[in-house]
């Protein structure tokens, strides 16, 4: 119960730059979790244009029979969308603060390019320490 | 507001002002895609014309299920992307909100799609959209004039589903 299986980050265009895979079955190869991640970014667009009102900033949670999607998007348009249990708490606060851990580890790494797949260690490391404290906050293990 | 725009679905019934009403509009789809009803009660953003409107939201309801069953932490065994899936195979999502609205989505085996577009601090509407294909089913499907595969024109069944989308709190 309360476990996250995946983390995705999506850059502006929709391309795939992370992805961390947390113990699904059948863990997806890589040529699909890009299709993922671009559709996700279409599918987000779209139900912005479905809105019955105006002002809507796209898909904040999906709700499925296995899995829960919550996504978040920061202003310059990076979205950062977690799979996980159904019914878990506090995944909105979770991706708040791996997008500070993004700014903080990847986007102030001066070797680190824009837009480009994530490859900063010390996001790595500070993100497994962020998933395995919330897993432990919320499950006792 | 009502679309007339030489479209065969049935213009729903003149609308009093959307007091103490939660739903913003529902679609019923077949499973080939047609746009069995439209109902509006309450929208003020229209973005496209109602034909790219259905063809929009079928499409993306195809691809979010699409989707989902790729994406099911659960089965090992999961189709390619994209491949058409029958009803209730796979892992299929029941809703999704954004911060305007809560689409609330339920398939049935034979394939028809109900969908119902609520205010975002709707609950859990399942139960509700099993209630309306109930009615569909008495109304609609038990109608011996009703051609499957065609537009929805009965009153009892919009008055009935109106009553009953109004009563959802």
């Amino acid at each position: 119960m309360a476990a996250i299986y995946s983390l995705y980050i999506i850059n502006k265009s929709g391309g795939l730059i992370f992805y961390k895979d947390c113990g699904t079955k059948g863990r997806m190869d890589t040529n699909d979790s890009l299709r993922v991640a671009s559709l996700w970014h279409s599918m987000h667009a779209i139900s912005q244009q479905l809105s019955p009102v105006n002002g809507c900033s796209g898909i904040d949670l999906l709700q499925a029979d296995t899995f829960d999607l919550h996504c978040f998007q920061s202003l310059p348009g990076t979205k950062f969308f977690v799979v996980c249990e159904p019914e878990t708490p506090h995944m909105e606060s979770l991706l708040r603060y791996i997008y500070e851990l993004y700014t903080d580890y990847v986007l102030k790494n001066p070797f680190y390019e824009i837009e480009m797949p994530i490859r900063c260690e010390l996001f790595d490391i500070n993100l497994s320490q962020a998933v395995q404290s919330d897993r432990v906050a919320l499950l006792g293990r | 507001m009502q679309f007339f725009g030489g479209s065969e679905i049935s213009p729903s019934p003149p609308v009093p002002t959307a007091s103490g009403n939660n739903a913003h509009m529902m679609y019923v789809f077949n499973r080939n895609g047609v746009c069995l009803l439209y109902k509006e009660w309450n929208r003020p953003l229209h973005t496209l014309n109602p034909q790219q409107d259905h063809k929009l939201m079928f499409g993306l309801l195809f691809s979010l299920k699409s989707l989902t069953a790729k994406m099911d932490p659960i089965n090992a065994d999961k189709g390619n992307l994209g491949v058409p899936q029958l009803p209730g195979q796979g892992c299929s999502f029941h809703s999704f909100r954004t911060n305007t609205y809560k689409l609330s989505f339920m398939e049935t085996p034979s394939g028809i799609k109900i969908i119902l577009v609520t205010h975002p601090k709707t609950g859990d509407l399942r139960e509700s959209l099993k209630y309306i294909y109930g009615l569909y089913v008495e109304y609609v499907v038990k109608n011996p004039i009703y051609t499957p595969g065609s537009p929805i024109k009965s009153e009892m069944f919009n008055t009935a589903l109106d009553q009953y989308v109004r009563s959802i709190s």
